[in-house]
């Protein structure tokens, strides 16, 4: 297709605007590194204290673990459990797979408040509140669609000659799953691993409703902060968790694009 | 084996896919249905004082809620401020979705990983971004002080700092919807415009907008059903002063107990989220 010419107002417009998607990310920089005891932009003065204040705070520290386990488990669980699902959707023409689907991502479409409610009154019945599996499957529930998602796109492009040609010359379904449908889905894997970590560690709603006084995820202790008390600190945790999103999100981008994998 | 043995068609095949399906539908069962349903069942339970639960069902709930004139307020609230913050985050998002429509190359893929990254970031960190740019000592106060007007704004813990804020957080999904909807955007149309003579205002407004509605229509839904939901971002920004159904849910469940009424409140929500969804279905087909 031509290409249509970038107008000078759409170019300083758009600019502004992206200015102010970006500057409550990019300002959380230089708050980290006040020297103030309490919060004010720009700080009086620059120090690291507020990063020792973070790895000196245990409670921080205990939901940092938490947080990283909890998303490790998420993502391996996700991918055992949609990996399966995503082939016998795609490639078994299971009757009706759209609607499974649909079913299966359904969750997506649910606010978060409202299935946070919903999973604490059925997990408060059965002990579940303030443990950590009762948080891996509160997770489970919002990163699996994601998971569902990207993988059958990366299943559906992929060229079924490949797998035909590897069962006519004898390989059995699961070796030909193992030994090419498998690793033709690698960037898709890498993609959906992403995703999963990502929406595991980042989720707050949910667990807000699940964590307890004794076990607490990041989000949720730094929500708790932030309600309580206006200081620089959650700052500084806040760099650190953006370099690490950021981190994830050029691995993906070197592995399997970045375009490929979020717009179509 | 024949060739189909990828596909495994035929009877067994279909057994084998069922047992693939087994471990998904379980968890899809027993945090997603199952929850729901029963979420729905409560809203019609009686509640007793003390935040026990009686074993009667009663319409009681949804009588009491939408007869209150603090609940209905709430509700007509959290819509209004739903949309307005929705029709600001498609002002603000249409520039940069039309920018990165037109641009091409490394410099699109850069753009994009700036507009991915705040959804990958914790709705949490994004807030505390805006504390420090709307409190009293904040950027905005001390830029106007700076500037020698006084500063002093009172921009957050009221409407104002929610509103702002939300419509901040929601602009990834609206450059995203709008984006996948920008496809029927042809530069020859508007060049056909421009060389009937349409100045450039015009072309943009009679060719590009009705070309875009699509978009548009997924974006707004998109933003506004997130809006009606969204919890962490009122809460740190209404510091409690600020009062929608989200943040009503969540003291009704954890602070007060009572849990039929944050069930029918939840309702509620579901309730105006099919509305919308009605709504954007009868606009798709209006459009295209």
């Amino acid at each position: 297709m031509e290409e249509r010419p970038i107008s000078p107002f759409l170019k300083g417009t758009a600019f502004v605007m992206f200015l102010f998607l970006l500057a409550p990310v990019i300002l959380v920089v230089p708050i980290s590194f006040s020297a103030d005891n309490y919060m004010s932009f720009p700080p009086s003065g620059w120090s690291l204290k507020w990063y020792a204040a973070f790895f000196s705070n245990s409670q921080m520290i205990g939901a940092l673990g938490t947080s990283t386990l909890l998303a490790l488990i998420v993502t391996v669980l996700s991918l055992v459990i949609a990996l399966p699902a995503s082939y016998a959707i795609v490639r078994s023409r299971v009757f009706g797979a759209e609607a499974l689907l649909a079913f299966f991502t359904a969750p997506l479409l649910l606010p978060t408040i409202v299935l946070g409610l919903a999973i604490l009154i059925v997990f408060a019945g059965q002990g579940l509140l303030g443990t950590f599996h009762g948080l891996v499957i509160g997770h489970l529930v919002v990163v699996l669609p994601y998971a569902l998602r990207v993988l059958t796109t990366s299943l559906s492009g992929l060229p079924l000659g490949v797998e035909e040609a590897a069962a006519t010359l004898g390989a059995s379904p699961l070796t030909v799953f193992r030994r090419v449908t498998l690793p033709l889905m690698t960037p898709g894997i890498v993609a959906t691993s992403a995703l999963a970590f990502l929406v595991s560690f980042d989720e707050a709603v949910i667990s807000l409703f699940l964590t307890g006084p004794r076990l607490t995820t990041l989000p949720v202790a730094m929500y708790r902060h932030v309600d309580a008390q206006a200081d620089p600190l959650v700052a500084s945790i806040s760099v650190l968790l953006i370099v690490m999103t950021l981190a994830v999100v050029l691995v993906v981008d070197r592995s399997v694009g970045l375009g490929r994998t979020f717009v179509k | 084996m024949s060739a189909g043995a990828a596909r495994a068609p035929g009877g067994s095949g279909q057994a084998v896919a069922a047992a693939l399906l087994v471990p998904i539908a379980l968890v899809n069962a027993l945090a997603f249905v199952l929850p729901v349903l029963n979420l729905l069942r409560l809203s019609f339970l009686e509640a007793l004082p003390g935040g026990g639960l009686g074993t009667s069902y009663t319409l009681d709930n949804w009588t009491g809620t939408l007869s209150d004139v603090f609940y209905l307020e709430l509700i007509w609230q959290s819509v209004l401020t739903s949309l307005a913050i929705t029709l600001l985050a498609l002002v603000t998002s249409f520039p940069i979705a039309l920018y990165l429509h037109r641009s091409r190359g490394r410099w699109k893929t850069v753009l994009l990983v700036l507009v991915i990254s705040p959804l990958l970031t914790s709705a949490v960190v994004r807030t505390y971004g805006w504390i420090a740019i709307l409190a009293d000592d904040g950027l905005v106060n001390n830029l106007l002080a700076w500037l020698g007007h006084g500063g002093g704004m009172r921009l957050m813990f009221n409407q104002v700092g929610v509103v702002i804020g939300l419509t901040e957080i929601l602009m990834p999904y609206m450059i995203l919807a709008l984006l996948a909807g920008f496809g029927r955007l042809d530069p020859r149309v508007e060049e056909a415009a421009e060389t009937l003579g349409a100045p450039p205002f015009k072309v943009f407004w009679r060719v590009v907008v009705p070309l875009t509605m699509p978009g548009v229509a997924l974006g707004c839904l998109l933003c506004f059903v997130l809006a009606v939901s969204s919890f962490i971002t009122p809460k740190l920004l209404g510091g409690g002063r600020v009062f929608l159904l989200a943040t009503e849910i969540y003291d009704q469940a954890i602070v007060t107990l009572n849990w039929p009424v944050a069930a029918t409140l939840s309702m509620i929500v579901l309730v105006i989220f099919g509305a919308a969804l009605v709504l954007y279905a009868r606009l798709l087909r209006a459009v295209l």
